[in-house]
């Protein structure tokens, strides 16, 4: 399709506004990270490393911080595991209820976040009888963080088809030996980059952890909404949302990295 | 075209227990007939084709009795052994497959000793039986490649030699030369024939090339909806077809219809004639016309089309009453006549090349 110069013009015009909408805001907060003014007037005057030190000797963020690495990589870890395993007994095996069962795991990935939130702190509290924890928070994050492993893993064992498990199999391997030699390797991208978008994905939750964190247990994204309007911390925040953006957006960044070239390696 | 024949097979079968037995073997997926009914022994050290086109049948047959498929009804056995409801890795047989399915993420050497890695060999025996099995398929230069720095021709043999090291009694073949080209295709038969033979293993090889089939096979079976149309050596195959279908899978052929075969050979019933039996020779010879022997039937022609086929040329022909007719004619060398199109011919065969066919199929 070619388009003439004036729509072209637009277009581009349009792209880039929208672009500058997205991150403009992003590199205020950068900026004001570094503004030597409490207040965040604007235009800064200065540079200061006043806020980061203030944020780096902060018990509160350090807490936050480790709390969020925590339930991330446990979240993830379970999601590998659970995600991968569904993915295997949904492409590989047929059984009564298996359209069902597909359709459960996908679900909490598109259920809004407050129903899922409200859904298991009731569960946690009024039927389980459980305080809230950070182990409440890693098996909230796991339900939606499944899902990403499960649709990464589903897809490449669908291109994969069956037949190197045929081959190992009629090799004399068995299911397990199979899937150990032969499935894991085949996988190890696929698991990778959903294990990375999960991992983003709990890393910045906030809704349902709202519901299911208990009062000892704040992750960073909590922590940045309690202190956002306090005036002596909000030179603090920016910081910490400098550091949650980087941290969200290596993996994604890794990811999409990984599976292009997983692509063109095909 | 070289054709073996089945004395060997047939005599290893009276004395030794069938490689592989099936019996009453079916598949259904969903409403679908895969495999109706069929009844089979193969015997130990044989050259075993299985021939049709695709969907006839053949494929799910194989996939059988290596396991990936569970049977519907009937039994599997091997060496005498039911295996009907075993794993594939419980059962002493080994695959070379269509897209020959090497592991992408290995070496060469690491996928033909594949199969002793996970019988618990130790990694230097597993390492030289590896190269041993990759030198029998002349690749052992090729042992630290990956599969994906392959030709198709190589991957082939190394999905061979990955099947050939473990010895397995019994080697299923599914279309293995489908994908190589014409030339490769050709030197690979070769070479596969000399493997079985010096192996001594049962080979079971599906295809749907008619002429593979009969140049490689100790014996063939014809499938066809699910089902062995005919089994026998390739000599019986081809020239006593058992069916029109037969006929008309194997090699092409004159087909009678019973009112044609009334009209021309005076008897009723489907026949078949190869084209190569038919003798072609210029002019319509008004003045033998009583004198055609009683052994040999004689019909006039006008020819519709020559083509040239390097070793000889194909003639089709139509009679006065308007038969098809296709006719072979080797090319004997300077004396080489060539017919024309349009021109009157008479056209002549022996009775006893006229095959009678089964009614019905």
């Amino acid at each position: 399709m070619t388009l003439s110069p004036l729509s072209r013009k637009v277009l581009a015009g349009l792209t880039f506004g929208v672009l500058a909408l997205i991150y403009l805001p992003l590199l205020v907060v950068v900026a004001n990270s570094v503004n030597p003014s409490q207040s965040m007037t604007w235009p800064p005057r200065g540079v200061t490393f006043e806020w980061w030190e203030r944020a780096a000797h902060s018990s509160g963020v350090r807490e936050a911080l480790v709390t969020s690495l925590q339930v991330a990589a446990i979240a993830t870890l379970l999601a590998l595991v659970l995600g991968t395993l569904l993915a295997l007994a949904l492409q590989r095996y047929s059984f009564f209820g298996k359209s069902s069962v597909n359709l459960l795991v996908i679900l909490p990935i598109a259920l809004p976040g407050v129903v899922t939130g409200i859904a298991l702190n009731n569960g946690f509290k009024g039927i389980l009888g459980v305080d809230l924890s950070i182990w409440t928070i890693v098996i909230a994050h796991a339900t939606f963080c499944i899902v990403t492993v499960f649709n990464n893993v589903q897809a490449r064992l669908r291109r994969l088809g069956t037949s190197l498990e045929e081959a190992s199999s009629d090799l004399g391997a068995g299911v397990f030996t199979t899937f150990r030699l032969v499935t894991l390797p085949q996988l190890r991208s696929a698991l990778l980059a959903g294990g990375m978008l999960a991992f983003a994905l709990s890393f910045d939750e906030i809704i349902v952890t709202t519901f299911t964190a208990g009062n000892g247990a704040n992750t960073l994204p909590i922590w940045i909404l309690n202190n956002m309007f306090r005036p002596n911390q909000a030179p603090v925040v920016n910081v910490v949302a400098v550091v949650l953006i980087v941290f969200s957006i290596l993996p994604v960044w890794l990811a999409q990295r990984l599976s292009s070239d997983v692509e063109a390696a095909h | 075209m070289s054709l073996s024949t089945s004395a060997p097979a047939e005599a290893a079968a009276v004395d030794r227990t069938p490689a592989i037995t099936l019996r009453g073997l079916r598949k259904t997926f969903g409403d679908v007939v895969a495999v109706d009914a069929v009844d089979l022994d193969i015997a130990d050290g044989e050259f075993f084709s299985m021939l049709g086109p695709s969907g006839s049948g053949k494929t799910t047959v194989l996939r059988l009795i290596a396991g990936f498929e569970q049977a519907s009804a009937g039994t599997v056995e091997l060496g005498g052994v039911d295996v009907t409801r075993s794993a594939p890795f419980e059962r002493d047989v080994h695959t070379v497959f269509q897209d020959y399915a090497l592991f992408p993420h290995m070496s060469v050497l690491d996928n033909v000793g594949y199969g002793l890695r996970v019988r618990g060999l130790g990694k230097k025996e597993r390492r030289e039986r590896a190269q041993q099995a990759l030198d029998t398929v002349r690749l052992g230069h090729l042992g630290a490649r990956r599969p994906a720095q392959l030709s198709g021709g190589q991957r082939q043999r190394v999905a061979l030699a990955r099947a050939i090291v473990l010895q397995p009694r019994v080697l299923l073949l599914d279309e293995p030369l489908g994908a190589l080209d014409l030339k490769l295709r050709e030197q690979m038969q070769v070479e596969l024939k000399q493997l079985q033979r010096e192996l001594g293993i049962t080979f079971v090889f599906v295809t749907h090339d008619q002429e593979e089939a009969l140049t490689l096979s100790d014996r063939i079976a014809v499938f066809d909806a699910g089902r062995i149309q005919q089994l026998g050596s390739p000599r019986e195959i081809y020239e006593s077809p058992a069916s029109a279908y037969v006929a008309g899978f194997v090699g092409t052929t004159n087909l009678f219809d019973s009112a044609t075969s009334q009209r021309i050979l005076g008897v009723a019933g489907e026949h078949a004639v190869r084209p190569e039996r038919l003798r072609l020779s210029a002019g319509t010879e008004p003045d033998s016309e009583g004198s055609a022997r009683p052994d040999e039937v004689r019909l006039e022609a006008v020819v519709v089309e020559t083509i040239y086929l390097g070793t000889g040329n194909r003639v089709h022909l139509r009679t006065s009453d308007g038969v098809e007719l296709v006719a072979l004619e080797q090319s004997t060398g300077s004396l080489d006549t060539r017919e024309h199109r349009g021109e009157d011919v008479t056209v002549r065969f022996a009775r006893a090349d006229v095959v009678p066919l089964a009614a019905g199929s």
